[in-house]
């Protein structure tokens, strides 16, 4: 036991900025890159699914199913010897990963979108409409500015969720804590200790960001 | 003002069989006129009352609204839901928005008012129905009973030519029923015409013109309240009335 302490101290200080700098902000970027343009994807997903034409509602469905129901580690793989394929320049894995990555949180975000809308009641679209409003000053002015209150929270969630699937990228070496964890371990054959290491780290991301979207949401339910 | 031709709607439910709601309804409501509607739940009485705004779309007939066929074909039925206000059972007020910001939301984006103009609108009509000190409120402070006079004035800053009222009371606890059917009573004597689904016996018997007594979708009786609540000629409006306490 004390022996683990030990390593952990002598791995820390020596590796510390391979997990802390690189791995953490890695992680972070690769995140916050993911769900940035997952959501504006999944916008346009949702606008798909909403819109009143049938052959792209299932185009969206398909699509969203699809990612749902495969392993997401499958749909990496796809994206690292798929986009180098497509696109005309040579890609950084980096670029490659990132784009399965932003897709996969797309497909779901573009759910969350979807049933923040639908949360809101229907009465208010009627009220709306019954003042002479059209459809789309009664979605921009009564139903957005309402869905968002369901929206935001369960966007913050879709992010720590995905903090924790980007470890599946270290499968492609793209430089983010778990990449550091395969690098150290590397050097030190030490694998329980880096392992607790970065598990640590992942706990401490996730809640330290759980706890401020609690707080958050708070504020948000505060002003109704 | 509104006359309906042999509305027909149904509703459809995956599994169960078609709801026939409306049977061929013929109305037609004049100007002034206030027009209260009774009868039994599932009667559709709901049903056409929000067919007269389109809510619901219905499946054969007519509507016209003053001369104009809004059921026909490149109709823009948005022009037409401006000059007929609707109050809903369950208000339906803008939780996201202030008091003032419900009732100048509509006038000032349909362009029918600057924000000013507006302004100056809602404080008197809040003015009207006892809301003033509520004006920068949110709805989640206001009462059932402010919630649904706030719904009211909403609508009526549009300066509707009609008022469709769809059981305005029916949501509301007891003791609030009284200062609501204030304000529809103080409104109704200023000459707007309405259209009032309600379970309140005695208040539709008090404010109205002439009372439909719908049942089975069809309006099985219609006349003045003398005629229909003292001399019922139908046999069901006859029982029904038996059976309601007002």
């Amino acid at each position: 036991m004390i022996d683990y302490f030990n390593n952990i101290i002598k791995i820390m200080s020596e590796y510390w900025d391979v997990f802390l700098v690189t791995g953490v902000g890695y992680t972070l970027l690769l995140s916050f890159i993911t769900v940035f343009f997952g959501a504006i994807l999944g916008v346009f997903l949702c606008l798909g699914r909403m819109a009143n034409f049938k052959p792209l509602n299932w185009v969206v469905i398909a699509i969203v199913e699809v990612v749902r129901g495969t392993p997401i580690l499958l749909q990496l793989y796809i994206g690292y010897f798929l986009v180098p394929k497509i696109l005309p320049f040579t890609v950084p894995d980096f670029l490659s990963v990132c784009i399965a990555l932003i897709i996969n949180s797309a497909a779901y975000t573009s759910e969350i979108f979807r049933s923040g809308i639908q949360a809101v009641d229907k009465g208010q679209t009627e009220a709306a409409r019954s003042l002479g409003l059209s459809a789309s000053q009664t979605m921009t002015r009564i139903i957005l500015p309402q869905a968002i209150k369901n929206i935001l929270p369960a966007l913050g969630n879709e992010f720590v969720m995905i903090i924790k699937e980007t470890s599946l990228a270290s499968t492609f070496f793209v430089g983010e804590l778990m990449t550091s964890y395969l690098k150290v371990k590397g050097n030190t054959y030490l694998t329980m200790e880096c392992l607790l290491i970065v598990g640590v780290i992942y706990f401490a991301m996730t809640s330290v960001l759980s706890k401020l979207l609690s707080i958050f949401e708070r504020r948000l339910k505060a002003n109704d | 003002m509104i006359r309906t031709e042999n509305l027909h709607k149904s509703f459809h439910i995956a599994g169960r069989e078609n709801l026939h709601v409306l049977r061929g309804v013929n109305e037609h409501i004049k100007k002034g006129e206030v027009v209260s509607v009774i009868g039994p739940s599932g009667g559709g009485k709901s049903t056409f009352l929000r067919c007269l705004n389109m809510l619901e779309t219905p499946e054969e007939g007519k509507i016209f609204f003053e001369g104009v066929e809004i059921t026909g074909a490149n109709v823009d039925i948005n022009i037409h839901r401006q000059k007929m206000g609707m109050v809903f059972q369950h208000f339906n007020v803008f939780p996201h928005l202030s008091v003032k910001d419900n009732i100048t939301l509509a006038p000032v984006l349909l362009k029918k008012k600057t924000q000013q103009e507006a302004d100056e609108m809602a404080k008197e009509l809040l003015n009207r129905v006892g809301l003033i000190d509520k004006i920068d409120e949110h709805p989640g402070r206001l009462s059932g009973g402010q919630k649904q006079r706030l719904a009211i004035v909403r609508a009526l800053a549009m300066e509707p030519d009609v008022m469709l009222f769809d059981e305005p009371t029916s949501a509301l606890d007891p003791e609030m029923v009284g200062e609501v059917l204030e304000v529809i009573k103080n409104l109704v004597k200023t000459g707007m015409t309405s259209v009032i689904v309600t379970h309140e016996m005695g208040f539709a018997r008090e404010v109205s013109d002439r009372v439909l007594f719908m049942d089975a979708g069809l309006i099985a009786e219609s006349g003045t309240p003398e005629e229909l609540f003292r001399h019922p000629q139908n046999a069901r409006t006859q029982e029904f009335l038996s059976k309601v306490l007002y």
